[in-house]
């Protein structure tokens, strides 16, 4: 087993871009690379990922290993799968860490069972233990429990970690590192899923929640979909995104990409403002992260309080107009 | 169109309680569910027998009292209901337990779709349904806010950051559910009578006899959960509540500007 070294950090892609949580975990991949004195690799499949390189260069990779292929133009499972099996038993990295988006928790959950190694999901937080294994940190039971998880017998130890939970590096666009570009063909034939079309969510979703610096997220207390435009006004003054709570979801109010929380996305904005939520643990295990949290709600005893650094009891109806102004003046000036 | 089912019992994790004693999980009294999205799933499958003729069979895997979400199911709408159960099984990571109910699965017969929920409510991982898919060599269709077939075609709308992808493929596959894809119907009182004189089958390590045994249960299982722990809870920190809720706004803006994060 000692063979196996470095941790690899797959860089999902859109259109070529690296999302962010890719960079997020080369930081972190840092962190652990050295105390383990090995290097941080990204590891990109697509079709053109010259931008991609770069772009992971800046924000801490030690090296890239890049595979491009026409067939890797959009994610499937199949040719990515096919792909990272045999990158690993090339290279034998002793870790991979993959975010822990639809197609990262696909390609990952596959890989793993193919090589027949220990997979852990939805990762909060990592670290080396003392036998110089990755211990993997989890929420599980919808955020009431964590748990530490290690691969002790197998490797590579693979894990998918949420988006949001880690910062990146600074970028350091003077950064040069070896890229290794393999050559790697998956026959149309093995991928067996394609894509005929795409549709857009009903509804503007502005900037991505993962992306985001700011999000407004609404809850229950919004009452109907209108009134989320009120939300929508102070994100955009903050230069934000729009959030919500599962209520709102299910009620049809915001589509369900908007949905944070245990079984929606987890975020790690510099300001998070929870309007009208009330702070169920499913709620929270998808924003505690956040750097700071500013929570509007009438009931005084909400438990969304509990972890907020600025709890605002009062209406929300009223509050929210006045922050809108204020912030306006804020920025003019 | 012969659909299977994977369905999980999991306790209500909207109950769960921690005691502030011991910082563990109070377990006792906490009701044991049939895991919300695989409700979904099987709703999925029921449409689909509907449609197109069939039969539906739901599987788990799980210990003896696992038997009560399997009747559930046949109160609405499975036909065929199929315990896999065996001591051996205990600890199984989701490499285990999707090698195990993927056995099964070839036991039982031959399936064109293989439906599951997009994750259990107390695991969380996801990782079943993919798992499943790999260890049966079939392509995995996630996420499916929709399902249609079209004889031996398949296509689903699956959740993206964006929106959808509508996604093709070719019959069998094996398909994971999100909760907007349909609401699950109710049982009525007569097919929940129907369905607790049901019969159920089981599956053990004996009628799994080709089950090699280092992919089982704890010993068979990459991962090890080497500890469980009550979250941290993050410090709350001030509560703002003035004479009218137009000096609370004001006050946050002060704060904020006083700590410089505006
Ligand atoms: C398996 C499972 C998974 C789940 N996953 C998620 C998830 O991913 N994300 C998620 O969010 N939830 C999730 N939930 C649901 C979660 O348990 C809660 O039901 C949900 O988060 C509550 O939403 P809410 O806070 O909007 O509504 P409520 O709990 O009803 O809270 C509404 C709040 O608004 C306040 N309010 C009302 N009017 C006003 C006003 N005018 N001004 C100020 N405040 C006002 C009220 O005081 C109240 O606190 C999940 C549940 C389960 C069982
Ligand atoms: C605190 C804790 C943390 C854990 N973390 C991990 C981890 O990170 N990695 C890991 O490999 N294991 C982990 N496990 C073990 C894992 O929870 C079990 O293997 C579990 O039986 C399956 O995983 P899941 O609940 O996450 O299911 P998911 O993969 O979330 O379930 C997806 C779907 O698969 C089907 N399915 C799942 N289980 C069954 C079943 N028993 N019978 C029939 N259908 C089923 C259902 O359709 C379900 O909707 C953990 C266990 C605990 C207690």
């Amino acid at each position: 087993m000692s063979d196996y070294k470095n941790i690899w950090v797959f860089i999902e892609t859109a259109k070529g871009e690296a999302k962010n949580v890719g960079l997020e975990l080369l930081n972190e991949g840092k962190r652990l690379a050295q105390v383990k004195q090995e290097k941080v690799v990204a590891v990109i499949i697509g079709n053109n990922n010259e931008a991609a390189a770069q772009v992971a260069i800046a924000y801490g990779a030690d090296q890239v290993i890049s595979i491009e292929g026409e067939e890797y133009l959009d994610f499937n499972a199949d040719g990515y799968t096919n792909v990272m099996v045999q990158l690993v038993e090339k290279y034998l990295p002793s870790t991979i860490l993959v975010g822990a988006t639809n197609n990262g928790r696909d390609v990952a959950s596959r890989t793993a069972t193919r090589l027949r190694t220990g997979l852990t999901a939805d990762c909060t937080g990592l670290d080396i233990n003392e036998d110089g294994l990755v211990a993997w940190t989890r929420p599980a039971f919808g955020g009431n429990l964590m748990a530490t998880i290690l691969c002790p017998a197998t490797k590579p130890q693979i894990g998918t970690i949420r988006p949001g939970v880690f910062k990146k590096a600074e970028p350091d666009a003077s950064r040069t590192v070896e890229i290794i570009k393999e050559e790697i063909k998956t026959p149309v034939e093995m991928i067996r899923t394609k894509i005929v079309d795409t549709i857009k969510a009903v509804g503007d979703l502005g900037v991505k929640l993962e992306e985001a610096e700011v999000i407004v997220s609404g809850g229950r207390g919004l009452e109907k979909p209108e009134n989320f435009a009120l939300l929508q006004e102070l994100a955009d003054v903050l230069g934000g995104t729009v959030g919500a709570s599962r209520v709102a979801v299910d009620a049809g109010w915001v589509p369900v990409q908007k949905q944070v929380g245990q079984t929606g996305k987890t975020v790690g904005p510099k300001i998070y403002i929870a309007v009208g939520i009330s702070g169920a643990v499913q709620h929270l295990v998808g924003m505690s992260s956040s750097d700071t949290i500013i929570a509007i709600n009438m009931d005084p005893d909400a438990p969304i309080f509990d972890i907020a650094d600025y709890g605002l009891v009062g209406d929300l109806f009223e509050i929210i107009p006045v922050l809108i102004e204020e912030f306006k003046k804020l920025k003019a000036s | 169109m012969e659909i299977l089912v994977c369905v999980k019992q999991v306790p209500d994790t909207a109950e769960i309680k921690i005691d502030p004693e011991t910082n563990t999980l109070i377990r006792a009294g906490v009701p044991s569910i049939v895991n919300p999205f695989d409700k979904n799933a099987l709703e999925a499958a029921v449409q689909l027998k509907e449609a197109h003729g069939g039969t539906v069979t739901v599987v788990t895997m799980g210990p003896e009292q696992a038997k009560e979400a399997l009747k559930e199911c046949v109160s609405v709408g499975a036909d065929r209901a199929v315990l896999v159960s065996d001591r051996a099984f205990g600890g199984s990571d989701t490499y285990a337990t999707s090698y195990i109910l993927s056995q099964a699965i070839k036991k039982l017969g031959n399936f064109d779709l293989i439906l599951c929920g997009k994750q259990a409510i107390d695991g969380d991982t996801a990782q079943v349904g993919p798992a499943i898919a790999e260890h049966l060599g079939l392509a995995q269709m996630t996420y499916a806010a929709k399902i249609q077939v079209n004889g031996k075609k398949i296509s689903i709308n699956r959740e993206t950051d964006e929106g959808y992808e509508v996604i093709e493929a070719s019959l069998p596959v094996v398909c994971t559910v999100v909760k907007s894809i349909n609401e699950p119907r109710f049982a009525t009182i007569k097919s929940k009578m129907a369905a607790n004189k049901a019969k159920i089958e089981k599956l053990t390590t004996a009628e799994l006899s080709d089950l090699d045994p280092t992919k089982i249960g704890l010993k068979g299982s990459p991962t090890r959960v080497k500890k469980t722990f009550v979250p941290v809870k993050r410090e709350s920190g001030v509560k703002i509540k003035e004479e009218t809720d137009r000096d609370t706004a004001l006050k946050l803006i002060e704060k904020l500007v006083e700590a410089k994060l505006v």
